[in-house]
């Protein structure tokens, strides 16, 4: 793999996984359990598909076939998409939806942070510009996850079970592979395991926080960032967000 | 308008207060919350601002509709950001309304369960992405025609809303319009998609503004509180007036054959839309009244667990923080 | 003085007459980014004063506002009584000696 694939492939996992996850907190709009939620959960939606706009863009500019980030967003299949599984996971009810922002928000903010010190100062542009949306979101998440987990005995309840689901997808956030490697020889990006055990301690110590339990089993699913298994959910999402640029490919809007 | 067809409330006050309070009003002073006024002056904006803010509550759902669907990250940002003031709208109205005496949960549960209404043009379905473009042109631009005025409302709290949210709309209708003329620039289909919302939403965007209130004795006490500023009419053909020749500038046309410029008045001679759909729609007979009645309570219901279990930690840090002192 | 906080009104209490557990109201302030004081600018709804300030920030700085917020909860403020405001405010009319236009400068004296 040439140097600038595997910066494409990385690339096209930060985006597709801000894209993914920016779509999916995009789908409470109007239906939030308080205005302020509602407006809140917008905000974060906002900054992710910003971010989105920059990390695609910048993949395509790497690719150099004269695509967009529209293209890549709108007219790639989930075979193509480079997003982690957790963040296509559906959003549940609001518990699974904050758990699920909580646990990437903390990864998220942890890769930005190193990501600001990349020797591609493309990378390290669009991380320092990220990176301080990404921290607000970590912010608000963990604080909302320890609030509804020590709650009353029903937000518990429900967060621990939204804990339960979601933990099996954690793993593939901090698993190495080629591109990996290829970007943290380069110098361009962290290897992913190196994020663990940070990732480990800020989470377990909400949690514990929360009074939730962190599962005790260490298996990861894998497929999202290297597209070779995503899950159904995927598709499904496309399928809506691709709509009209399938349908009107001559068209633009 | 998003407040349609509000009842003024029969007010029976003193008659040396209500004359000392409308000389208040008539000298243009700003009546504020802890001020002595009417019964029937706080009853009535107590249902005009909430029913101002259900309609942007509601309003939320028809361009939410498309908010998955955007066609571009760019347009997909702009909708959300759009559908998201809206909420800020409802808000910032539901805050001016409980300086009145009402709670944000009361007048919730008063829109769920049907005792408040909301605007009749949400219950009409978005079924394009050219929908997007009309509701941000007309819909927004008739609320515009309404909300300008009220900045000067004679109530202190609607009227700061309502500078507030004016001054985050001018976005709204601009963004409409621009995905409009990109329609009536595009393919054969995206034209054809124009011209349909035009058909769909141009009648029921009259209709916002209500009935010909001229002879009302509702708006006529509403006016002299100054918590209404025009007449329905007035509004209505100055809508018309502005709209008409942004749609000939779009290539699209008004979907009224007795439509026409009228020299000896000045403005446009329009036909009235059809009062008796209005009625129905009014009555909860529209395409989607049942739809965004669901699609509220069952977000209401579904977020129950979350204000509370937020609250009851809150409850818990506070206890906390009182042992320990 | 009275309390800022609205009484309730009558007639919309809960239909079954419970009482409700709302999240209490909070007035929001911001100051802009040209020194000036922190500004009212409307209120919200939070279940504490830390959720109230990430509250405020989402929905009062949306189009960078701000640099800098105050939550109170409305409860806490006091405010002057409307029945109050002749003896309050009015006293302060006749002082008119302490703004500049009072005093007449000849022009020769230059800028003052």
């Amino acid at each position: 793999m040439t140097r600038d694939a595997a910066l494409f492939e990385f690339l096209c996992r930060m985006g597709d996984s801000t894209l993914v996850l920016g779509h999916r907190l995009s789908e409470w709009c109007g239906t939030a359990p308080a205005l302020e939620e509602d407006i809140a959960t917008a905000n974060t939606a906002l900054d992710l598909i910003g971010q989105t706009q920059m990390w695609l863009g910048l993949a395509a500019e790497v690719e150099g076939a004269g695509r967009s980030a529209d293209d890549l967003a709108m007219r790639r299949d989930a075979w193509d998409f480079r997003n982690l599984l957790l963040v296509e996971q559906p959003n549940g009810d609001f518990g699974r939806t904050l758990m699920r922002s909580f646990l990437f928000d903390v990864w998220h903010r942890r890769m930005l942070e190193r990501l600001t010190a990349s020797s591609d100062p493309r990378v390290a542009a669009i991380a320092a510009k990220a990176v301080k949306e990404v921290a607000y979101h970590a912010d608000r998440s963990a604080e909302l996850v320890v609030a509804l987990g020590d709650g009353t005995e029903e937000s518990h309840r429900r967060m621990q079970d939204a804990l339960d689901r979601l933990w099996p997808y954690t793993g593939e956030m901090t698993s190495d592979d080629e591109v990996d490697r290829e970007m943290a020889e380069a110098r361009i990006a962290p290897l992913p395991s190196e994020l663990r055990p940070g990732w480990e301690e800020a989470v377990r110590a909400t949690l514990t926080q929360a009074t939730l339990t962190v599962p005790e089993s260490a298996f990861a699913h894998r497929g999202g960032k290297n597209g070779a298994r995503h899950s159904e959910h995927l598709g499904h999402m496309l399928t809506t967000m691709q709509w009209l640029q399938r349908a009107y490919p001559e068209a633009t809007w | 308008m998003y407040a349609q067809m509000i009842k003024s409330e029969a007010t029976q006050d003193d008659p040396e207060k209500l004359a000392a309070f409308q000389a208040r009003i008539d000298r243009g002073e700003k009546i504020e919350p802890k001020d002595w006024m009417p019964e029937g002056y706080r009853k009535t904006l107590i249902r005009q601002i909430g029913q101002h803010a259900h309609s942007e509550i509601v309003g939320q759902l028809p361009e939410g509709n498309w908010v998955t669907r955007a066609p571009t990250l760019e347009r997909k940002a702009i909708l959300l950001a759009k559908v998201q003031d809206e909420a800020g709208h409802g808000l910032y109205l539901y805050c001016a309304a409980e300086t009145l005496g009402v709670s944000r949960d009361e007048m919730t549960e008063m829109l769920l369960d049907g005792r408040m209404k909301y605007s009749s043009i949400f219950n009409y379905p978005t079924l394009t992405w050219a929908d997007m473009g009309a509701v941000g042109w007309l819909v927004d631009g008739a609320a515009i025609m309404n909300q300008v005025p009220l900045q000067r409302t004679s109530y202190g709290p609607y009227a700061r809303a309502m500078v507030r949210i004016c001054k985050e709309e001018s976005f709204h209708q601009r963004q409409g319009f621009d995905v409009m003329m990109k329609m009536c620039r595009g393919t054969d289909a995206q034209k054809r998609m124009a011209q349909d919302a035009l058909n769909r939403f141009w009648f029921p965007s009259l209709m916002m503004f209500g009935p010909s209130d001229k002879d009302s004795k509702h708006s006529a006490q509403s006016m002299a509180w100054k918590i209404k500023m025009n007449t329905n009419d007035e509004l209505r053909q100055k809508f018309v007036d502005q709209t008409v020749p942004q749609a000939e500038y779009l290539g699209l046309t008004v979907p009224d054959p007795d439509l026409r410029w009228n020299e000896e008045t000045g403005h446009y001679d329009f036909t009235e839309p059809d009062w008796s759909e209005f009625m129905d729609v009014l009555q909860g007979n529209g395409p989607c009244n049942r739809d965004r009645l669901e699609a509220r309570n069952k977000a209401w219901d579904d977020g129950a667990w979350v204000r509370e279990g937020l609250m009851a930690h809150a409850e818990k840090r506070r206890a906390a923080r009182v042992a320990a002192e | 003085m009275s309390n800022h906080a609205p009484a309730p009104y009558p007639g919309t209490g809960t239909p079954e007459g419970k009482a409700r557990r709302e999240w209490p109201l909070w007035e929001v302030f911001i100051r802009g980014q040209h020194g000036m004081s922190h500004r009212h600018v409307g209120s919200l709804h939070a279940p504490d004063a830390e959720l109230a300030m990430r509250n405020a920030r989402d929905v009062y700085t949306r189009r960078h506002e701000g640099v800098s917020i105050w939550v109170v909860p409305s409860a806490q403020i006091t405010a002057s009584a409307p029945s109050e405001k002749g003896p309050m405010f009015d006293p302060a009319d006749s002082k008119t000696y302490r703004h500049p236009t009072f005093f007449d400068i000849p022009d020769d004296v230059g800028a003052m």
